[in-house]
């Protein structure tokens, strides 16, 4: 079944992990969801370059964090924080591809 | 069984606010401490850089006064952590100075201590070249050359300076840059609390009230430290504490939810557990803390790299849309054309918003189709201010004219919003250290000074 990313999350946010990474938060509205969703390792490496325009290399982890019911991934900034080039100094713009996500899952 | 140690967290970051209310009902728990964080790198290198403060001087000095009279008050210390922003010589001076005022406002008397977070370009030199410095991945290998360009040098400091300067019995300590728990976290440890929950706690506190839900960060959160846990609960009734907001929390910022590095080692939370200990609040335990050998401490450095002159414009024409990129490309090189006799050194850059203006490089589509308008900041960066403002003035008045080709708008390109339209932004800062650097003494670095007020 395919299913939007949005429908099954509470949260989706990025923001700078220092000024060297960016990190992008995914809460899921149910254990459930979360648990299906990394069941099915329907986030992952080629998800997220795809999304972002990215080398495998880029990706620096994807964590699975079910306290908080979140799929955390963390990737390259690709410049240091405020460098010249730079378009979002904290990082916090940088969801937006995850909120049109779509997912495959088999449920 | 020890006494439970409460802490009250004024605000996510001091000079955010916080309503009255909420931190009186925080007194009225009886706190052993009150802290605040007061820095981040997040806002970007010009603060550290340019030694100035990312937070307005009004109200932060509206903050510090609820919170020094409070304390003094109640008999418990007051700590901020990374005063001024950024947490260097200028940024201290510049909070000292704010607490200075408020005893004179107020005729409040008191003993302050000052925690100074700042590396001399000398040392570095020494501990780099002794292999005490090592990049933080992804960060690129340390040259001389970026010490010596650096204006600002700090590193974070652990709970062991904090710890040094309380015990001298302070009234009030203002750290330099600080790893954000320690603030929270030394007292007590300095009272033999464990240090893996008195950190873990820290980490959350740091954030005040967006550990809640709704979040905020101009709200104030309590702590409870036990011997086996901890307790965070919201000081004001339209928020409440959840295991999802807590857990949410541990996230934040962070690049790995399990694993929290910070001076001297790092915290283990795969083994914790969230439990809601009432309706608003809730309790965490299990967390643990591995000691590092040998102990490093992060630095942070900002150098200069020229001046900045930035244009904000629009443009609604559909033809010129269709063809920004070509339009952008030939100003650019009409620009170069323009002074290539001067041989200046300078990166201009066309921003466009409505395109790839916010994602840069990441974005999935970067493409003008469908788009009815679009924001062009135009920036121009160089060695110095009057080269800047030449670079982006020419720009911005060549993309005015520009005779694109299919033109129908030959009285101007750009929708300008400002009068004038050229913005000098000053002197430019990026990042030049993000580095770790082996202690043997994870105090001698942080010098502390007191004062009588």
């Amino acid at each position: 079944m395919r299913i939007k990313l949005i429908d099954i999350t509470d949260v989706i946010r990025s923001k700078n992990a220092g000024p060297y990474e960016l990190t992008f938060d995914i809460m899921f509205k149910s254990l459930d969801w979360f648990e299906k969703v990394v069941a099915a390792d329907a986030i992952n490496t080629d998800t997220v370059c795809r999304l972002f325009q990215l080398q495998p290399d880029d990706v620096l982890n994807i964590i699975p964090f079910k306290p908080a019911k979140a799929i955390k991934i963390t990737i390259k900034r690709p410049l240091c924080s405020g460098d010249l080039g730079e378009t979002d100094v904290y990082g916090a713009q940088q969801h937006a591809p995850l909120l049109s996500l779509e997912l495959n899952l088999s449920v | 069984m020890k006494e439970p140690f409460r802490i009250l967290s004024a605000a996510a970051m001091l000079g955010y606010g916080f309503p009255v209310e909420s931190f009186e009902a925080g007194m009225s728990k009886h706190p052993h401490l009150i802290a605040a964080d007061a820095g981040s790198t997040d806002p970007g290198p010009y603060y550290l850089g340019a030694g100035k403060s990312f937070t307005n001087r009004t109200a932060v000095k509206r903050d510090l006064t609820i919170m020094i009279k409070a304390g003094l008050k109640a008999k418990i210390p007051i700590i901020i952590g990374s005063a001024g922003g950024s947490g260097a010589k200028p940024h201290l001076d510049w909070c000292t100075n704010i607490v200075l005022e408020i005893a004179r406002d107020n005729n409040l008397h008191f003993k302050l201590a000052l925690i100074s977070a700042d590396f001399e370009k000398s040392r570095l030199k020494d501990e780099l070249a002794a292999g005490n410095i090592s990049a933080l991945d992804p960060a690129p290998e340390l040259i001389v050359d970026a010490i010596d360009a650096s204006t600002h040098i700090v590193a974070q400091m652990g709970v062991e300076p904090i710890i040094r300067a309380l015990d001298g019995n302070p009234d009030v300590i203002l750290a330099g840059r600080a790893y954000d728990p320690s603030i929270f976290a030394a007292l007590p440890i300095k009272l033999g609390y464990d240090q893996a929950l008195a950190l873990h706690l820290g980490k959350i506190l740091e954030c005040a009230a967006i550990c809640a839900t709704p979040g905020s960060g101009s709200d104030c959160m309590f702590g409870t430290l036990y011997e086996d846990s901890f307790v965070l609960e919201p000081l004001n009734p339209i928020r409440t504490c959840t295991t999802q907001s807590v857990a949410a929390h541990t996230l934040y910022e962070k690049s790995n939810p399990y694993m929290l590095y910070g001076p001297g080692g790092h915290l283990d939370l795969r083994d914790c557990a969230f439990i809601q200990e009432t309706d608003t609040s809730v309790r965490v335990s299990g967390s643990r803390w591995i000691p590092a050998t040998p102990y490093t401490i992060k630095l942070e450095g900002a150098r200069p790299i020229g001046y900045r002159t930035v244009s904000i414009a629009g443009a609604r024409d559909p033809i010129m849309i269709s063809a920004i990129d070509q339009i952008t490309e030939a100003v650019s090189e009409r620009v170069a054309d323009n002074f290539r006799d001067l041989n200046w050194t300078y990166h201009l850059r066309f921003n466009i918003y409505g395109k790839n203006g916010v994602m840069g490089v990441l974005e999935p589509t970067p493409s003008t189709e469908g788009v009815h308008e679009l924001g062009i900041v135009i920036e121009a960066t160089a060695d110095t201010q009057d080269q800047a403002d030449t670079i982006c003035s020419f720009a911005r008045s060549t993309l005015l004219h520009y005779g694109y080709p299919g033109r129908r708008a030959t009285a101007g390109n750009l929708a300008f919003p400002y009068s004038p339209s050229d913005i000098s932004t000053g002197r430019t800062f990026v990042f030049s250290l993000y580095h770790l650097m082996a202690v043997a003494d994870p105090a001698e670095p942080f010098p502390v000074t007191f004062k009588d007020v």
